[in-house]
């Protein structure tokens, strides 16, 4: 199975964001480079809004992610409660 | 009483395909005349996904934050003095190769979308197109102005559209771009959303815009990942629109074939400057160019292709080269420009001790034995005080318009020639991927404006090298040109910095 990834800014809101990523996917990896974060895991990836705003402490609309969002790779599949990232391979 | 709040897939359905509408007394082929032209077929454009669902009211209101923090940002940095925080004054040169061959790219990319959008008939792909361009032309306008402050400060920024044009090396991304929309529009989307920004560029806007802020850039990185947000929803449309075409009939497969084929060598013949940039042009190095086309083309272009196989498509044409050429592309391309430093807008020099130490290191296999000696004897020369610059014009690949400088990837001892025969005349070309490309369609690059030869055919004005490079290209000669060493950005940055004048400074250079 293939690698999904996404990399976000290093920023203040993708702190509570990669929190939240690394709970709901405990398979991941995290990899800090500079000024910004990359979170990889194989075959699938999930970032699920319930879980960030338990840790970011508000509402956060799962569209917000784009605003810390550098790059992606996988297949996306993106709803109101959750962004899926897949390799089918 | 509150309607109910539509939910993110029935509001996209609501805001993009409910905007369309059915042509009763107009015939649809003649509303889009270049739809079907390139052979592509198309049986249910409702089948357009977009996986991203944003609507244009979610794109201004989350466009405009963005916008409110990157310039935020810009007035911080300008205020702040900025660039006396970047890690030397050698790094600013890889920001004019960006203003003035990537920037205008930008627009390019703009005016590409803004004109393939009209010509789809699926409403999905309309909006989607009309996003990206409206994304395209926020990015040119961000790097423009982050780049403004640069240029109160440094030489070489001030006439960069108009160099854009005109000179030889920034005609390799112009005429990338010019290549791409001159084709149909499904061409220019596997083109520009598919090989270039899915597979491609994140080698440029992520490892690049990481080692800016590794180099105290804060606005290029800045602007760099704030683009880079828009280009994670170009990425994914680009892997929709390629599984769009696959899975609407399967006469579209060998014809995207050929368009990966074609545009994936484009793009890494393009990328040689990026890796040029990332190699050499960044004193604080985040990770070589070797390393960043490992993570971001070979393993995640590999998991790609590999879920693409079950449409049958295949790897990319000439992609066993690639694998040959990470190793020696940034080395061979930083020389052409170092031994044509007098003929750029920007300043090239010789690696520091440290440098080609850090090079030695992550090129094992090649460094120390095809390019460590060439700088040693460059550095020997330059200190008898004869730097070198070549005398004469280059030959231009007809295809990548780079000069004839790559090597065989067997023999890097031995530069690459091919060539192919076309209407009486003879072409010439750097590798078996550019001639390729020219033999499918000879008659498109047969008007290649190669501008080497435009200098010979006395289009460019001049007789001589330097009145061209003054008087057609717009350079301030000896202030944008030749050596970082002696040159007024060096002197300035020195001053500044409260370095002792004249330090590593060759006051006897001749400035063309």
């Amino acid at each position: 199975m293939s690698k999904v990834y996404l990399a976000l800014q290093d920023n203040d809101d993708s702190r509570y964001i990669v929190e939240a990523i690394i709970e709901d996917n405990p398979e991941a990896t995290v990899i800090h480079q500079p000024a910004m974060i990359r979170i990889e895991s194989t075959g699938e990836l999930f970032v699920r809004r319930a879980s960030v705003e338990e840790k970011i402490g508000r509402d956060w609309d799962m569209q917000e992610l784009h605003l810390s969002l550098i790059t992606l790779g996988g297949n996306v599949d993106e709803d109101e409660d959750r962004l899926h990232l897949s390799w089918n391979v | 009483m509150v309607a109910k709040k539509l939910n993110l897939k029935d509001k996209y359905r609501a805001l993009t395909r409910d905007l369309d509408w059915d042509y009763d007394y107009a015939d649809r082929k003649k509303a889009f005349p270049y739809e079907e032209f390139e052979g592509i077929k198309i049986t249910d454009w409702s089948k357009w996904e977009d996986p991203f669902r944003l609507t244009m009211d979610s794109y201004w209101k989350y466009q405009a934050e963005k916008e409110k923090k990157l310039y935020a940002i810009f007035d911080a940095f300008s205020q702040n003095n900025g660039h006396l925080n970047v890690t030397d004054a050698r790094y600013v040169n890889a920001i004019k190769l960006f203003l003035t061959g990537v920037s205008p790219l930008e627009y390019q990319a703009f005016q590409g979308y803004a004109h393939v959008g009209r010509q789809f008939s699926g409403a999905g792909a309309r909006v989607a197109c009309q996003m990206q361009s409206i994304d395209e032309l926020r990015h040119v306008q961000t790097q423009i102005h982050a780049m403004s402050h640069y240029n109160k400060f440094f030489d070489g920024f001030q006439d960069w559209t108009h160099m854009h044009d005109r000179v030889w090396y920034l005609s390799v991304p112009k005429s990338f771009f010019d290549d791409a929309r001159s084709a149909g529009p499904f061409e220019f989307l596997v083109a520009i959303s598919f090989s270039f920004e899915y597979v491609l560029t994140n080698l440029l806007f992520v490892p690049f815009m990481s080692g800016a802020a590794h180099n105290g850039d804060m606005a290029t990185c800045t602007f760099g990942f704030s683009a880079q947000s828009d280009e994670a929803r170009h990425m994914t449309l680009g892997l929709e629109i390629i599984k769009f075409l696959l899975e609407q009939h399967e006469d579209n497969v060998p014809l995207v074939q050929k368009w990966i084929d074609k545009w994936f060598w484009r793009g890494t013949r393009l990328l040689a400057l990026v890796g040029m940039m990332m190699d050499y042009m960044l004193p604080n190095k985040v990770m070589s160019w070797k390393e960043a086309w490992e993570v971001y083309f070979e393993e995640a272009g590999g998991a790609l292709f590999k879920d693409l196989a079950r449409y049958g498509i295949v790897m990319p044409k000439f992609v066993e080269t690639t694998a040959k050429e990470k190793e020696h592309i940034s080395h061979q391309a930083w020389w052409i420009f170092y031994t044509h430093g007098h003929a750029a807008a920007f300043h090239t020099w010789i690696p520091s001790d440290e440098e080609l130490d850090w090079l030695s290191e992550k090129y094992p296999d090649t460094f120390d034995k095809y390019y460590r000696p060439r700088w040693e004897l460059a550095k020997e020369m330059e200190a008898r005080g004869e730097r070198f610059y070549t005398k004469a014009l280059p030959q231009l690949c007809t295809t990548c318009q780079i000069p004839m400088g790559f090597t065989e990837m067997d023999d890097p001892t031995q530069i690459a020639y091919r060539s192919s025969d076309f209407d009486g005349e003879k072409y010439h070309f750097c590798s078996d991927g550019c001639k390729h490309i020219f033999d499918q369609e000879p008659e498109k690059y047969v008007q290649s404006w190669l501008p080497v030869h435009q200098i010979y055919q006395g289009n460019c004005g001049g007789a001589n090298v330097e009145e061209v490079l003054r008087d057609y290209y717009k350079m301030n000669l000896g202030e944008d040109n030749m050596d970082f060493k002696g040159s007024p950005d060096e002197q300035r940055w020195n001053e500044w910095k409260g370095k002792d004048k004249g330090k590593d400074t060759d006051k006897d250079q001749d400035v063309a």
